[in-house]
């Protein structure tokens, strides 16, 4: 019995390839038995994800359920897509890095262990695993959390709004009490401010000159809009302030925040300065009780996070290797009995 | 923390389980700092595991030690200044196993540990050990003295916890915060540990000057005022940061320093 495992992913298929093979839920059950009926699969696994889409198989003959696969799916696509393999022992591997986030495109996202887990389900309920194949995702479960308990890969954020939520995060713990207020509709911030709304901030203000937009991405994302002219009036009451304006100069200055800062009872206030020329002037950082950040320092722990998560790969690697090394040993003992 | 004038100090050893007791406490509070720095070099913290473990450890040695010493002195171990000193650090270990035992707090254990490792390494190893020749001890002056020092025991974790904010308020005011900020808990939880602290350490102070009225033994003027200096200090402090008069940094500032000049005056007037 040989571990199977088939399938594309973002490495070497563009998303409309991705598009076209994505299988949904609801088809799952199909798709599982079209695969179970391939000579030689005695069971089947099927990861669907937005980055890939794999099959992994109990099969005792690899060629045809790799032919049969790929049947499949040009049945579905309508074209014959470029599908990567590997069977026992690289299979159990690729399983165990997919799982681990090591595979991913933002390495070390946990994202993706729901998704396999989710995967193993469907095929459980419709009764399409095996021994070898509910032994291996159950090891994979473990590996993954052991990598990510054990190691730094999903250490820090790696994108500008979640280190801005990283950041907001140890000024004020818990978000569920912070008010935001966006100055200048952009897209950046939009999406700034999507990642804070994701861990539940109280409120969203959206402050734009014009104030057509300001209504406009309010009410996509929640807010409230509010006229530019205004903005100062609720600066007493926000905690994050998101800056993205086109202004030529800075708007948010020491003269101008000095004075309203006395009025906001020693609460901090975050600045997360997206605009390129900035429009918070950089003195601003030395009151008391403000946090300024530009677009460069927020890319910078970044990138720094990216780097530390770069690092621990090798360490998982060897983590993976050593778990993987187990499983084959089952498999074999297995094989001999 | 503040004995009556009446005591004769004669030197004395610690007998060897008092000894045993003390170096196996030390090894522990050494053993969680030294792991906690470790453990950041090698990017491989996991807070909360062996400082937690390592500190529970240090307190059970300290506890048998003060046990030992209570039995052999007749008294509440407090009665000399080496004794005082282990007395606060241990203590501090038990308001640090009260709360640091949650998670988003527990790398507290890495600020408490070195604070621990001062003052029992400098009650066991640099002062003399002694014992006191009673003259006017009542059970009301030993509550006092009691009660002092696990007051100060919260107040000294409430300067740790206070120093772990101003560290973390540097690391995010850099712009570029070194790694270490991860694993620190968030300004605001800081500050509302640090402020729960003082107010539970001056409820205790509090009790211990009723205790130490109780008792009718009368002090010198400069403990009295020093004492009450302290007192009026913490809680003035505790009172602006409640009115949100005073500012979360400048709160820190003031339960740091206030408790480095507790710690100066503890070594005059003891």
């Amino acid at each position: 019995m040989n571990i199977f495992c088939a399938g594309i992913n973002h490495k070497i298929a563009s998303l409309s390839m991705r598009e076209q093979a994505a299988i949904h839920d609801r088809e799952m059950a199909t798709v599982l038995e079209q695969m179970r009926k391939i000579d030689g699969v005695s069971g089947a696994v099927m990861l669907s994800t937005c980055n890939r889409v794999e099959l992994y198989a109990s099969t005792l003959c690899p060629l045809q359920t790799l032919q049969g696969f790929q049947k499949i799916l040009h049945e579905r696509s309508g074209e014959m897509l470029p599908l990567y393999h590997h069977t026992t022992p690289t299979a159990v591997r690729h399983l165990f890095r997919v799982a681990s986030g090591l595979d991913s495109m933002v390495i070390g996202e946990t994202e993706i262990l729901g998704q396999v887990k989710k995967a193993y389900m469907l095929a459980a309920e419709c009764g399409t695993t095996t021994s070898p194949l509910h032994r291996l995702f159950q090891h994979a479960f473990r590996v993954a959390k052991s990598v990510r308990t054990e190691t730094q890969i999903t250490r820090g954020a790696v994108s500008v709004g979640s280190v801005a939520v990283e950041l907001a995060e140890k000024i004020f713990g818990k978000l569920d009490q912070c008010r935001v207020m966006i100055l200048g509709a952009g897209e950046i911030s939009e999406r700034t401010a999507r990642s804070l709304q994701s861990r539940g901030v109280r409120s969203v203000i959206v402050s734009n000159r014009t104030y057509e937009r300001a209504a406009a991405l309010a009410a996509e994302i929640g807010g409230m809009a509010l006229h530019f002219d205004h903005w100062e009036k609720t600066f007493l009451d926000v905690d994050i302030i998101i800056s993205s304006t086109g202004a030529p100069h800075a708007i948010l200055t020491v003269e101008k925040l000095k004075p309203l800062l006395k009025q906001r009872q020693q609460r901090p206030l975050f600045v997360i300065d997206l605009a390129v020329p900035r429009d918070a002037e950089p003195a601003i950082n030395k009151l008391p009780g403000v946090f300024l950040y530009d677009i460069d320092s927020l890319q910078q722990i970044a990138a720094q996070s990216l780097d530390i998560r770069r690092q621990e790969v090798v360490r998982c690697e060897s983590m993976i290797e050593e778990h993987a090394g187990t499983f084959l040993k089952w498999l074999q003992s297995r094989k001999k009995h | 923390m503040f004995l009556p004038i009446a005591y004769s100090l004669q030197p004395t050893a610690y007998s060897s389980m008092e000894s045993i007791s003390l170096w196996a406490s030390t090894f522990f509070y050494l053993f969680s700092f030294s792991s906690t720095l470790l453990a950041l070099r090698t990017k491989q913290l996991r807070p909360g595991r062996f400082s937690f473990v390592a500190i529970f450890l240090g307190v059970v040695c300290q506890s048998w030690f003060l046990v030992l010493r209570g039995k052999g002195t007749h008294a509440c171990p407090i009665t000399t200044l080496p004794e005082m000193l282990i007395f606060l650090s241990w203590a501090i270990g038990w308001f640090y196993l009260l709360i640091g035992s949650t998670y988003r707090v527990s790398l507290m254990g890495a600020f408490t540990a070195p604070l621990i490792l001062i003052f029992q390494s400098i009650g066991f190893f640099f002062l003399p050990p002694a014992v006191v020749t009673q003259h006017c001890l009542n059970s009301w002056i030993e509550t006092h003295a009691a009660l002092s020092l696990v007051a100060f025991g919260a107040l000294g974790l409430a300067g740790v916890s206070a120093a772990m904010f101003l560290f973390q308020e540097a690391q995010l005011k850099s712009q570029a915060p070194a790694p270490i900020f991860h694993f620190l808990p968030p300004m605001q939880l800081l500050e509302i540990t640090t402020a729960r602290l003082l107010w539970l350490g001056l409820v205790l102070l509090t009790m211990s000057f009723v205790a130490g009225a109780l008792s009718g033994i009368s002090i010198s003027g400069m403990k009295f005022w020093i004492s009450f200096l302290l007192w009026g200090f913490y809680g003035l402090l505790g009172v602006a940061q409640q009115a949100r008069r005073l500012s979360a940094h400048r709160f820190a500032q003031g339960v740091v320093l206030i408790f480095l000049f507790a710690l100066g005056v503890l070594f005059k007037i003891a």
